[in-house]
């Protein structure tokens, strides 16, 4: 940050200090700046690569979210599932537990209703299936999140590694039932009960993916609360900022995070029973995605605000499906896309630090004086 | 079975070089404090980039000469991989961003342009079919020219490309480096304790910056000798796979030693491959071998956490930020 | 004297709105020990650190040898042959001592530790230090650690030494030896600033005294033409009988029972030693020592929050009159037993608050559990936040605003008032003026004394004697983990306290 050492006669021609505090309206100014920049320079990448021009490119994004109904709709089913894992990993997060493990928490929540379908087909009525495959994965991504949990709370294991491995163990378990279900050795796992639909979430009102994205909905509104205005928020909250105070007042670190890990785990187990169950109706090793760590980037970016979330998810998931559009039109790859998300993401957390931090130029330092 | 043994020694070596080339670069990059997830996606960056370099010297040479064909992918794959950690270092060091979200961002982003132009680059020319770089492969995969003379054990130990034996070059230099001499003391207490590193005036930034960027780069020749070596030339999408996060696992498995993820990333290597020399192994039981890997690694993992021995640990600052006037 | 080795002109620091230096003009002269005397908050580390490069002034001039310099990093200052011992030890713990002091040095040829070993091994001999080159750091005592950074700066060749409260952490045995080293280096010509707040250190090893109080330079006198009472008033201001009200006992009764109490730290080393005493009701029982000598673990113990290995806490409750013995009992179980002991902890952003919540929310901390309901019930402690802010005066945008932008004074206004909201029995506060201006200070003063009036048995942890000795009615003295001994407030000398503070091991005959 400083430039070269030159003795006896320059000052620093940066110094970098903290600030006090910036305003929300001017920090959430900043923020939109560097959306608008990471937009504009994803557009030039977007110009650069295949000629079209601002315009038209913009136009093609908006078309490849809104075209049509089934583009409106997968666009809400896919930001109501990176927003439900996103809520998911949240309150490890607000804890400063580093819940990179997501990613095998929702897989094996999906691969436990694969299971429960698989297995029980229509020997049971829909309803109590559905039931049963619910529990299943709520249960399995608890076990899942609950693992590397244990460990830290009592050997303070890092829980960033450790989760981040529990992803591939999720990910070897998966292919381990396909190839043990699908008898040809052939690696894809076909529609579960293609024919009874057994297993299967019911459209409502119609509907393909509505009901999934209630669900959703439903949730955002009530981590919202239990983060804000329940007690055990307040302990995420505590413990998060300062484990000393917490033992201080007698909070339970160790209860907090095993109890928190366990709602995180449950919730990305449910997010797995929602693309199994109501979307999918079958389950691969890339059933979430990399969902699971685009969450990290969601809740981060929202700065744990579910509300925010549903900004943050709506913002990465239209520019994911727009860069798709573009892509396909243009004959290109859809991983354009992972491209202009990194971008983004980038130019968000860059920004934090102009409203954290405070940069005092060389000359106006002289002017100070 | 002698020659089975060796054939699956050969074939774990093979495997084992990406791995190795990915730790150690994390290695060096995790030792300045510096925890870079985005490594699975500068290796992809690694490949792609030599891919790119090549492409354009085959196709615009009209005898191209061998050394070149070897020189311009790497120096393509060098600056690609280490720009990549550059903008990790940017956002981490400068911007004081998280660790955890920027290398995850990092990785996203990698992963995209190595199948973005992997999957386009063609086409972006005006061309079609998929990518193949056969000569520049045959390049990379020269071997040594006395390995036949050797039987069987130069067939089994000596009959690679050179960049296997940089990977272990460039393993036995960093551990030299970082055990034995001023830089590496340097550079390790900068990853232990910023603070008194900076007092002790230690450039903590120069020495992030320069770590992340170096390691970027050694991680990203694991790429490199993935689609040059491995896959002759030939870019497939997402062929890559996982191996990234394998070499994050190798990290750990080998406690941050340099020299330990030579053996551990063939440890993995070999894991990684087993299953094909087990006769009789069912499809799914295959799967669950692979498994092993990460689950020894978790092993490791809790095994440190409960020692709690002061010199097995990861480096003290592992994933924070430093700002000197922070009180 | 002869030349100026050092100056400061003008000096500014300000972090965020605090100006910790404001307009410092201060000089060292080549070859004299000059002491930089400040109570504590005073100003002296940061001045301090700014020459060595810790920390860039906002503004002023630095000059060394008559030069004015810039001085932008820890590099610089090397580079200006100056050196720092911090107060808390800038070491790498993994590392060896040899490596810890070899550590950033740009020295030619190879590196190699073991002739380092060797050059270390030559310097401890030449001042008599005792230290083993190839021990790791987290293996060592602390005084190790102290003589460790001492040997880096000597090994870089410092001509300019600064020494951050460096007896702090010493025996008695230790702080002569370590004087000894610092006038042999001055006799090496060598120009030695050693922050202290310690009168008597200053009037035996200084050449001139200079004194900051409140961020702000006072003036600097040659030792020899000064006094104590001089220099305490130039370092406290005008001279004041501290003049704190002291009421007498009224109705004393046993309330807390402490008995052969020992603890270990995280290490494992023993931190207090068969500590036994007993806190009355309506008294203020003062605990002197110098910092670390078990005072944190001690009351800690009492809360719950520090595993005890032998021994035990006994409260006689006032009104059931029954009693509970505490050992190994969480805080939470403490306060179900209807044991109502509040604790004003020495780290208050760390521990006491949480800095990034507002006042109602950190009010919150003790109260939030209340009812059954699932939810926090906000209103309770928005009212104690307000009513906290109006009686104690605390200065502050509103309830609103997160404790960690009002000053130290405030913080420990709103924590002490929300300790005292309880209307505990038992109330323990460590250091609970450290930092604060006079005015906070005797606040706090004031409110100690009115829970002592109502029937609270306090225990007050403190530094300054002259405090301890006005306000407490008895003072307890803690030296390395034992009781050393315990004196009555009203009759006790300064000197006498001094004594049994730096006497760990008389502790068996006094109790």
């Amino acid at each position: 940050m400083n430039n070269s050492l030159k003795k006896n006669t320059h000052e620093p021609f940066l110094h970098i200090t903290k600030r006090g505090e910036m305003p929300i309206a001017k920090a959430w100014i900043v923020r939109l700046a560097a959306i608008a920049a990471s937009l504009l320079v994803s557009a030039a990448v977007i110009v650069l690569l295949t000629g079209y021009n601002p315009i038209q490119v913009f136009k093609a994004m908006f078309s490849g979210n809104f075209g049509s109904l089934s583009k409106v709709r997968t666009l809400f089913q896919n930001i109501a599932m990176l927003l439900c894992i996103s809520l998911a990993v949240t309150p490890a997060f607000k804890m400063k537990f580093w819940n990179l493990g997501a990613e095998g928490q929702v897989l094996v929540g999906g691969l436990a209703s694969a299971a429960c379908m698989f297995y029980l087909k229509d020997s049971l009525p829909n309803i109590a299936l559905i039931l049963i495959m619910f529990v299943a994965s709520i249960l399995s991504g608890i076990v899942w999140g609950l693992i590397p949990a244990v460990f830290k709370a009592k050997w303070n294991a890092n829980e960033t590694l450790f989760t981040l491995m529990m992803n591939y163990v999720a990910i070897q378990l998966v292919s381990f039932f396909i190839m043990l279900w699908v008898p040809s050795g052939s690696s894809v796992m076909g529609l579960i009960n293609a024919d009874s639909r057994a297993g299967w979430l019911p459209n409502i009102f119609g509907q393909k993916y509505l009901l999934n994205i209630l669900i959703v909905a439903v949730l955002t509104a009530v981590m919202y609360f239990y983060l804000k205005s329940s007690k055990q928020g307040y302990e995420i909250a505590v413990v998060g900022e300062s484990e000393n105070t917490a033992k201080y007042i007698g909070i339970n670190v160790k209860k907090v995070i095993i109890r928190t890990m366990t709602i995180s785990g449950g919730l990305c187990g449910l997010a797995g029973f929602l693309l199994v169950s109501g979307t999918n109706h079958t389950v691969t090793k890339e059933l979430a995605g990399g969902m699971g760590f685009t969450a990290v980037m969601v809740s981060w970016l929202a700065k744990f605000n579910p509300l925010v979330m549903v900004l943050t998810s709506f913002l990465i998931v239209f520019l994911q499906r727009g860069a798709g559009e573009i892509a396909t039109v243009c004959r290109l790859n859809e991983s354009v896309s992972d491209i202009l998300t990194g971008i983004i993401i980038f130019f968000i957390i860059g920004s934090e630090f102009f409203i954290n931090y405070k940069i005092n130029f060389k000359s106006k330092h002289k002017e100070e004086k | 079975m002698l020659s089975t043994v060796c054939a699956f020694i050969n074939a774990a070596i093979i495997q084992s070089i990406p791995l190795l080339f990915g730790s150690v670069g994390e290695i060096f990059t995790e030792k300045s404090g510096n925890l870079n997830l985005g490594i699975p996606g500068i290796m992809y960056m690694g490949g792609i980039s030599g891919i790119i370099g090549g492409y354009i010297y085959e196709k615009s040479a009209e005898n191209p000469i061998p050394i070149l064909m070897i020189l311009i992918p790497l120096l393509s794959s060098l600056l690609g991989s280490a720009f990549l950690a550059f903008i990790y270092s940017f956002l981490t060091i400068t911007l004081r961003a998280n660790q955890n979200v920027t290398g995850l961002a990092l990785t996203t982003f990698g992963i995209g342009i190595g199948n973005f132009f992997g999957g386009s680059l063609l086409s972006l020319f005006g061309e079609t079919g998929s990518i193949s770089l056969i000569k520049t492969g045959l390049c990379y995969k020269t071997p040594l020219p006395f390995y036949t003379k050797l039987g069987l054990f130069g067939e089994t130990f000596l009959s690679f490309g050179f960049l296997v034996y940089l990977a272990i070059a460039i393993a036995l230099i960093s551990s030299f480096v970082i055990n034995k001499t001023r830089v590496g003391l340097n550079l390790r207490a900068v990853g232990e304790n910023p603070a008194t590193a900076d007092a002790a005036g230690i450039s903590v930034t120069k020495y992030k910056y320069l770590a992340t960027c170096i390691g970027g780069a050694i991680a990203g020749l694991g790429g490199l000798y993935f689609v040059m070596d491995y896959t002759s030339g030939a870019w497939t999408n997402n062929g890559f796979g996982d191996r990234g996060w394998l070499a994050v696992a190798i990290v750990i498995f080998a406690i941050w030693k340099p020299k330990s993820a030579i053996l551990s990333s063939l440890l993995f290597g070999g894991l990684y491959i087993i299953c094909v020399y087990i006769p009789g192994l069912s499809s799914s039981a295959k799967e669950l071998i692979k498994m092993l890997p990460y689950l020894v690694t978790i092993f490791v993992l809790i095994i440190i956490s409960v020692r709690r021995k002061k010199e097995n640990m990861p480096p003290a600052s592992l994933g924070l930020s430093y700002f000197r006037e922070d009180r | 004297m002869s030349d100026i080795a050092l100056q400061l002109k003008g000096i500014t620091k300000r972090f965020g709105s605090v100006v910790a230096n404001k307009n410092i003009n201060l000089c060292a002269y080549t070859g004299e020990i000059l002491s930089l005397l400040g109570e504590n908050g005073s100003g002296k580390t940061t001045l301090m650190n700014m020459i060595s490069g810790i920390y860039y002034p906002d503004e002023g001039e630095i000059f060394i040898n008559g030069q004015e310099v810039v001085i932008k990093s820890p590099r610089d200052a090397f580079d200006y042959k100056i050196g720092m011992i911090h107060q808390h030890f800038k070491l790498v713990d993994v590392f060896s001592a040899a490596e810890n002091i070899v550590l950033g040095l740009g020295e030619q040829g190879r590196y190699n530790i073991k002739n380092s070993s060797k050059k270390v091994s030559q310097i401890a001999e030449k001042y008599g230090f005792d230290i083993d080159p190839e021990k790791k750091i987290h293996e060592m005592s602390v005084s190790e650690k102290q003589t460790v950074e001492i040997i880096k700066v000597l090994y870089r060749g410092a001509d300019i030494l600064i020494l951050d409260e460096p007896t702090a952490v010493l025996t008695p045995q230790e702080t002569k030896k370590l004087f000894d080293v610092l006038r042999k280096m001055k006799e090496d010509g060598k120009t030695i600033i050693i922050i202290t707040h310690k009168l008597h250190e200053v009037l035996a090893l200084s050449d001139r005294v200079a004194v900051l109080r409140k961020g702000e330079y006072i003036g600097t006198v040659i030792t020899s033409q000064t006094n104590e009472d001089e220099l305490t008033e130039m370092m406290v201001g005008k001279k004041v009988d501290l003049n704190i009200k002291r009421s007498d006992p009224v109705n004393p009764q046993k309330r807390l029972e402490v008995k052969n109490l020992n603890c270990n730290n995280r290490e494992g080393i023993k931190v207090l030693n068969d500590v036994s005493f007993e806190a009355y009701s309506g008294e203020i029982l003062g605990i002197a020592g110098i910092a670390g000598s078990g005072q944190r673990e001690l009351l800690e113990a009492i809360a719950g929050l520090q595993h005890i290995e032998q021994g035990d806490i006994i409260y006689n409750d006032p009104k059931t009159e029954k009693s509970e013995n505490l050992k190994d009992k969480t805080p939470l179980q403490i306060r179900s037993l209807g044991v109502r002991l509040s604790f004003v902890p020495e780290d208050r952003l760390g521990m006491g608050l949480v800095g990034n919540m507002d006042i109602v929310d950190n009010m919150l901390l003790r109260s939030y559990r209340k009812g059954k309901s699932f939810f926090l019930q906000k209103k309770e402690p928005k009212t104690l936040a307000e009513k906290i802010i109006r009686q104690l005066e605390v200065v502050t945008p509103s309830a609103n605003t997160p404790v960690r932008r009002l000053s130290g004074g405030n913080v420990q206004k709103v924590l002490v008032g929300r300790e005292i909201s309880s209307s505990p029995t038992v109330l323990m506060a460590a250091y609970p003026v450290r930092g604060l201006d006079i005015n906070s200070s005797y606040t706090i003063y004031n409110l100690l004394n009115e829970q002592k009036e109502k029937g609270v048995a306090v225990i007050f942890v403190g530094e300054d004697l002259d405090v301890l000795i006005e306000l407490c009615d008895r003072i307890l003295v803690i030296g390395s983990g034992r009781i050393t001994g315990i004196v009555d407030g009203r009759t006790a000398k300064k000197e006498e306290i001094g004594y049994l503070m730096t006497n760990s091991n008389g502790g068996k005959d006094n109790e």
